[in-house]
């Protein structure tokens, strides 16, 4: 690094966003000075990047998506190439946005701290724009981002230490600042000025329906398991297809960066209530609450966010459970809000560290108990 | 929950299902190609947790192997004797001038104290502990809770011998002392006066699988395995205000030594590994034996870093330095001080090794690492969950919690996480994997260090 970036340099308040780049580009020739002199090769950067090729499958299925509902919702012939640019048009704003006003305050606050930048931020900044509607407003999307960030990370300490998950605070702070931005008929289809929704078209998702029943959205998509499965529905970006998300999922699992105990611990929950629900007189099959909405991707990406997550395995599997089934009892019992999976996983987030707590706690407790 | 299914305890076979062997290349050939003869010999010490030496003797005064040269000045009695005779030649101090090292120049012919032939049988507890005490092997025990010199004052629950290594590369014990047999069962024995005697094996087929006088306990399984405190905990672990005390295996060989032939002899066969080892092979040799009568296995090479010890746990001496006192292992490795561009996004990167699938190195199971000293990332938060570190360490503890409630100084937390079972050598695999970079085993031993001080 050029001296003036060092400590006393005239440009050493962008000492730390030049250290970004350049381990960003290299991997720096620092050594281990104490401990163990051979380190394992893996590191955060290596470990972000597979989370981020695990979502790349319901990115691009997203993007495709947004434009082939929007073909539908207009009325016009879809066509494969044209949806997925229409939908790249309108999803790439939403990233230019996320990572300039998340990358500049996480660049900031690392000068502040006088740390590396992490790289946590690069995962958090793909995902925001996979969970908001794809015509969220962009001022309403910088302010989210600035929020979460700010007060749902750095006043913890960046990330490792906080304590919910930054891209869910951000869907969480338009849900409720904005609300009329964020749910209803009209937000989940983008369409250009002067474009008009055909007659029976409607702009929500399959799951603003189930309170209503499934079959007064059949007029226009089929809302058959299939449908929901593959994803071509009304959704945010990247949530809708459960089989794109399978994929990343699988990645994650393979190489071990996510828990597979949590994301098989919230599909029990979910089915779980799922049945106690149909028992008790729900006509939505249970199985279907895994395919709708933003339970599989919440599951999958970021249920299991290491810092967030519950951090024993027992734990993880009751962090799960929790989750899954907060999830469907939000989403059956609540007639205001059709989404439960943000709730579900902020709540979850919120109580692992008590989760962890009672784990830990009963497991000393049976070692003291056990004979020496 | 956690736990319960990682060992599998029938009668004193401890199956350990979780650790890492790491895939370093650099294994010593199992071939003694020489025996070194010391122009000087350093004793540091650094190498005791918690001791504040006293010198006993001044540059230019002659001593024997076997003589003393330092005490323990919060015990007087503990004594630390010089491996060989010869005429102390320097000594060298750091920082408000803090004893580094006594160093000997060695006579050409070696001559011993001689501390009598013993009849073990007939010695009481007190007559052993007085002689280890008076030869200086007593200093070969170490305490735990803390790994601090053993206090002669203290009564163990039991003693602790790991009689194998599972560090990579380390010594193979049944090739370094599978002919002293009889000389560890004369340490047993001497030991087995001072309180029970456990020896951990790793098959019953092994060489210490016939050692009479002590509970055998047989271990399967990966590195930290052949750690005496993983071992430990699997027996019967460390509860509040227990004390243990272990030895290792070539200083039992040591006491047993000192009680058939009356001589201090510590010489022990070293392994010399690593990558950057010339024909990686054991020499015979003495510890405190100085780097420099170890050139041939390292001449000429540049930009490398020489350890005492291994290459998760052993200290950095370079060419200047001298073994440690409970070290049999030198490691010779390459400083990883170079560029990798874009190294973190190239996909196969099939040179490097990680315990996880994060790189193509679970395709070659078999295959051998020239690992260097780079770190391969920089210093973050910890980021993955105390799962992920459990996953290589066999104990009935909390790894991440641990190390965090050290880094709070937060006492109470670090008694309930288990602070009292571990050395920071049982964690240095957690360390090894840690993605985040830390300093695990440095946090550890602050740690150990602020209880030693607040329980004072």
């Amino acid at each position: 690094m050029n001296s003036i970036f060092e400590k006393g340099g005239k440009l050493y308040w962008l000492h730390s966003t030049v250290d970004a780049f350049e381990t960003f580009l290299n991997v720096p020739d620092t050594v281990s000075l104490k401990g163990t002199h051979v380190k394992d090769s893996i590191d955060l950067k290596r470990i972000v990047i597979i989370a981020l090729i695990s979502t790349i499958p319901a990115a691009l299925f997203g993007m495709w998506n947004v434009g082939y509902q929007h073909s539908l919702a207009i009325g016009a012939a879809p066509a494969f190439w044209s949806d997925f640019f229409y939908g790249l048009l309108k999803v790439i704003p939403l990233y230019v946005v996320a990572y300039i006003v998340g990358l500049s305050i996480e660049f900031a606050s690392a000068q502040i701290r006088n740390e590396e930048v992490n790289e946590g931020y690069l995962m958090t900044g793909f995902i925001i724009p996979l969970i908001v509607p794809v015509d969220v407003p962009l001022w309403m999307l910088a302010v989210a981002v600035a929020f979460a960030v700010l007060f749902g990370k750095e006043v913890f300490g960046g990330t490792g230490m906080n304590i919910w998950n930054p891209a869910l605070l951000t869907r969480a702070f338009l849900f409720f600042s904005y609300p009329s931005s964020m749910s209803g008929e009209s937000t989940w289809i983008a369409l250009r000025k002067g474009e008009a929704l055909i007659d029976g078209a409607t702009g929500a998702t399959p799951l603003s329906f189930v309170n209503e029943g499934l079959d007064s959205v059949a007029t226009q998509y089929g809302t058959s398991f299939m449908d929901m499965f593959l994803g071509t529905i009304p959704g945010s970006v990247g949530e809708t297809s459960a089989l794109a998300i399978l994929l990343g999922a699988a990645i994650l699992i393979w190489t071990g960066v996510a828990s597979w105990k949590i994301m098989v611990s919230s599909v029990l929950g979910a089915l779980c209530v799922g049945i106690l629900a149909q028992l008790g007189g729900s006509d939505i099959p249970c199985y279907y609450h895994l395919v709708m909405g933003g339970f599989a991707f919440g599951a999958v990406f970021m249920a299991t966010d290491p810092v967030t997550a519950a951090q024993t395995e027992c734990g993880k599997w009751i962090y799960g459970f929790f989750i899954g089934a907060v999830c469907v009892i939000v989403r059956l019992f609540n007639p205001g809000y059709a989404e439960g999976m943000m709730l579900a996983i902020l709540l979850g987030n919120t109580f692992a560290p008590i989760i962890d707590h009672c784990v830990i706690s009963a497991s000393i407790s049976r070692k003291a108990k056990k004979i020496a | 929950m956690k736990f319960v299914f990682n060992f599998i305890i029938m009668s004193n076979n401890i199956v350990l299902k979780r650790g890492l062997d790491i895939p370093i290349n650099g294994v010593a050939a199992q071939e003694t190609v020489k025996t070194v003869k010391p122009s000087v010999v350093a004793m540091k010490p650094t190498d005791f947790k918690g001791l504040v030496p006293r010198l006993l003797v001044r540059e230019g005064d002659k001593v024997l192997a076997g003589s003393p040269v330092m005490a323990d000045k919060n015990c007087l009695d503990i004594l630390f004797t010089s491996p060989v005779s010869g005429t102390v030649a320097e000594v060298v101090r750091g920082d408000k001038r803090k004893l580094l090292e006594v160093r000997i120049k060695a006579d050409e012919a070696q001559e011993y104290v001689d501390f009598g032939v013993q009849n073990v049988a007939s010695m009481s507890a007190e007559d052993v502990k007085a002689l280890l005490l008076k030869s200086g092997l007593w200093t070969s025990l170490v305490q735990r809770p803390y790994g601090i010199l053993a206090n002669p004052q203290a009564q163990p629950k039991a003693i602790f011998i790991s009689a194998f290594n599972t560090a990579p590369l380390a010594a193979d014990y049944e090739y370094t002392l599978g002919s002293e047999v009889e000389a560890i069962q004369a340490g047993v024995n001497a030991l087995a006066k001072l309180a029970q005697v456990h020896v951990s094996v790793n098959s019953a087929s092994s060489a210490f699988a016939k050692l009479q006088n002590a509970t055998l306990h047989t271990f399967t399984g990966k590195h930290p395995a052949g750690n005496v405190g993983v071992q430990i905990a699997n027996i019967s672990y460390i509860r509040k205000e227990e004390t243990v005390w272990t030895v290792a295996l070539p200083l039992v060989a040591a006491i047993g030594k000192l009680f058939t032939t009356g001589k201090v002899d510590l010489c022990r066969k070293v392994a010399v590994t690593g990558p950057e080892a010339v024909n990686p092979a054991y020499v015979n040799a003495l510890p405190g034996v100085a780097m420099k009568d170890l050139e041939s296995f390292y001449a000429g090479a540049e930009n490398i870093r020489i350890v005492s010890g291994d290459v998760l746990s052993g200290k950095t001496i370079g060419a200047e330095g001298y073994l440690g006192f409970f070290d049999t292992q030198v490691s010779i490795l390459k400083e990883g001080n170079t560029h990798e561009l874009f190294g973190w996004a190239r996909p196969l990167r099939l040179n490097q090794f990680s315990s996880t699938r994060s790189y193509f190195s679970w395709l070659c199971p078999k295959k051998k690492y020239n690992m260097d000293t780079n770190l391969h990332g920089g210093p973050r938060a910890f980021l993955m969950s105390d799962s992920f570190y459990a996953d290589v360490l066999p104990m009935d503890i909390f790894p991440l919690y641990l190390t965090k409630a050290c880094l709070a100084g937060d006492i109470e937390k670090m008694e309930k996480f288990g602070i009292y079972e571990v050395l920071p050598e049982d964690l240095a695999l957690c360390e090894f994997v840690d993605p985040s970079k830390n300093y695990i085993q440095d946090i550890i031993a602050k740690g150990i260090d602020l209880m030693l001080k607040e329980m004072a």
